[in-house]
């Protein structure tokens, strides 16, 4: 039993990761119909700059709370001016052009920022420091800590907060508006340009939040490390069905739990002949079920093909 | 303010070529502030194509316009042109089908509330006095329009002649000096014509100018205080109802002479 509820923590903080991942993807495809693959990089340029700012400002005497405080804000305008550039420069002059063509403009921004930051911070692995104790809570036998509780708890708020923000105001509605017609939307006087660039850099915000949780879970940062990360948040938006914000919450959290129960038992169930180092192989079973059996995804509408 | 007589938009030398195909040619209007004017003409005239270029989803190959007091090349962006005061609607609906008609008519509001993205995240005192205005006025706007349901009823659930309504609320939200209206009573019964025709008179004596597509001859004649006739992308006539009922090119362009 305590193995279970342990594996449903695990599983409750990745996939709140997931889920915070996940939200970037399914709003830039609700708004533009694009699947944006260079946002699991915003996500490894964030947990990087933290981690930079953090051992520059370590050893200067400031208070964690604060060092914190710096670091998060600076990755977060540090993504947002990145998310920004990103559709300024490499998607919106392909607005009218063909799907493949921002797709495969996708890819290669991916790889060209993965480039730079191979560059930049080096091919190794970095340790992100610890900045909290490892203090944890125990609860029935399972251990939560400190970090984790934090983690939880911040996803849960930014998810909150992105609801309100898309269903209760007027930015929102305006998003929701071009969302589902950008022509109607424009001749309503909404600058369906402005909105869209607006989209991408609240998503790389979440993203920027999302990779210093994930680094300060895991303890580990590396140039790589948003090319996996993404595969699974893109699959998290795709079990919830794309495009749908709530969708993506929920698929988040149910492809951290899959994974980590996956994880938990597969030893057992295979005999031993299965580690737990095919965790990974879980979500993309997830992706190829939900693609055979229900490609809306669970909370995605039964659309008809678009055009 | 404007005396009755000023013009509202002087549509010069007008342009639009689709490759090989001229879409409209040399074509030049006057619309009074107040009149009711309309734009008949046989499929394929040119109609929706100068509407487009008027509200910004296509860009003129020629000619401009003057409305109010601002001249355009007919290039500008839809958000502009309606910020500038035109609104429209289309001749195949296009609402937010999934949002609320409540919502549908509040995005209309869009570009004359203020709220940035700061207010929004903030939730500011400020943020939330707007948002109840706006809600305040598009429940009004419902009503003037005559849509009297439920305000969380999402779009794509109302009647087909609601839908159209709703659209004109819509439209009137954006406070337009001028309100385009691409083929409003297509797909109505008589009654919902009749009512339309009443609405539009109300709209009008508001001090709205309207300008109409539409192919109900009996609506138009009824309604509209002068009259363009376009085809093939030219105009070919312009007056008040009883002179373009007599006109020979008139008659020709509808009949195939």
């Amino acid at each position: 039993m305590d193995i279970f509820l342990q594996q449903i923590i695990n599983g409750l903080v990745q996939g709140s990761v997931y889920s915070m991942v996940a939200l970037g993807y399914t709003m830039v495809y609700g708004i533009l119909g694009l699947i944006n693959f260079a946002h699991g990089e915003i996500v490894m340029i964030g947990a990087m700059v933290a981690l930079s700012v953090i051992q520059l400002l370590t050893g200067a005497g400031f208070p964690i709370f604060f060092i914190l405080l710096i670091s998060l804000m600076l990755s977060m305008i540090v993504c947002m001016i990145l998310g920004y550039s990103m559709e300024r420069i490499a998607y919106r002059p392909l607005r009218n052009a063909p799907r493949l063509a921002p797709l495969i403009t996708a890819i290669g921004l991916s790889i060209v920022l993965q480039t730079l930051a191979m560059m930049f911070w080096g091919r190794e692995y970095h340790s992100f420091p610890l900045l909290f104790t490892n203090d944890s809570v125990h609860i029935a036998g399972a251990v939560i800590t400190e970090v984790q509780i934090i983690i939880i708890t911040v996803a849960l708020v930014m998810m909150g907060g992105l609801l309100i923000l898309v269903h209760r105001t007027r930015l929102g509605r305006a998003m929701r508006a071009v969302a589902e017609n950008p022509s109607a939307a424009a001749l309503m006087g909404v600058n369906s340009n402005s909105v869209i660039s607006i989209t991408f850099v609240l998503g790389s915000a979440l993203a920027a939040i999302a990779g210093i949780m994930i680094s300060a879970n895991y303890g580990i940062v590396h140039y790589l490390m948003g090319a996996l990360l993404g595969l699974k948040a893109f699959t998290a938006a795709v079990l919830g069905g794309i495009g749908n914000l709530r969708g993506a919450m929920l698929g988040g959290l149910l492809l951290g739990l899959i994974e980590s129960l996956g994880a938990g038992y597969i030893g057992d169930l295979s005999g031993g002949f299965l580690g737990s180092h095919y965790q990974d192989v879980f979500a993309f079973f997830v992706l190829i079920a939900v693609l055979i059996f229900r490609p809306s995804g669970l909370l995605g509408e039964r659309v008809a093909e678009r055009a | 303010m404007t005396s009755p007589a000023a013009t509202l938009l002087k549509i010069s030398g007008i342009e639009k070529r689709f490759g090989g195909l001229t879409a409209l040619s040399d074509v030049s209007l006057h619309i009074q502030a107040g009149e009711i004017y309309g734009l008949i003409g046989p499929n394929g005239a040119g109609k929706t194509t100068l509407f487009n270029i008027l509200t910004g989803l296509y860009q003129a190959d020629g000619g401009k316009f003057l409305f109010g007091d601002i001249e355009y090349a007919g290039r500008s962006k839809p958000h502009i042109l309606a910020k500038a005061g035109i609104a429209r609607t289309f001749q195949n609906i296009r609402l937010f089908s999934n949002m609320t008609i409540l919502e549908n008519v509040m995005v209309g509001c869009h570009h004359h509330s203020h709220t940035g993205i700061w207010g929004a995240i903030t939730r500011h005192k400020n943020a939330r006095n707007e948002e109840q205005q706006i809600a305040h006025r598009a429940a009004e706007l419902l009503i003037y329009v005559g849509i009297n349901r439920a305000h969380h009823m999402l779009a794509k659930n109302l009647s087909y002649g609601e839908q159209r309504r709703l659209e004109i609320a819509r439209a009137l939200a954006t406070n337009p000096k001028l309100l385009a209206l691409d083929e409003p009573a297509a797909g109505m019964n008589a009654t919902e014509t009749d009512s339309l025709k009443t609405l539009l008179q109300t709209i009008r004596n508001h001090g709205v100018t309207v300008l109409l597509i539409e192919h109900d001859v009996k609506l138009v004649m009824g309604l509209c205080d002068r009259i363009a006739v376009l085809d093939y992308g030219k105009k070919i006539a312009e007056g008040v109802p009883s002179e373009v009922r007599n006109n020979p090119a008139v008659i020709a362009a509808y009949l195939g002479g």
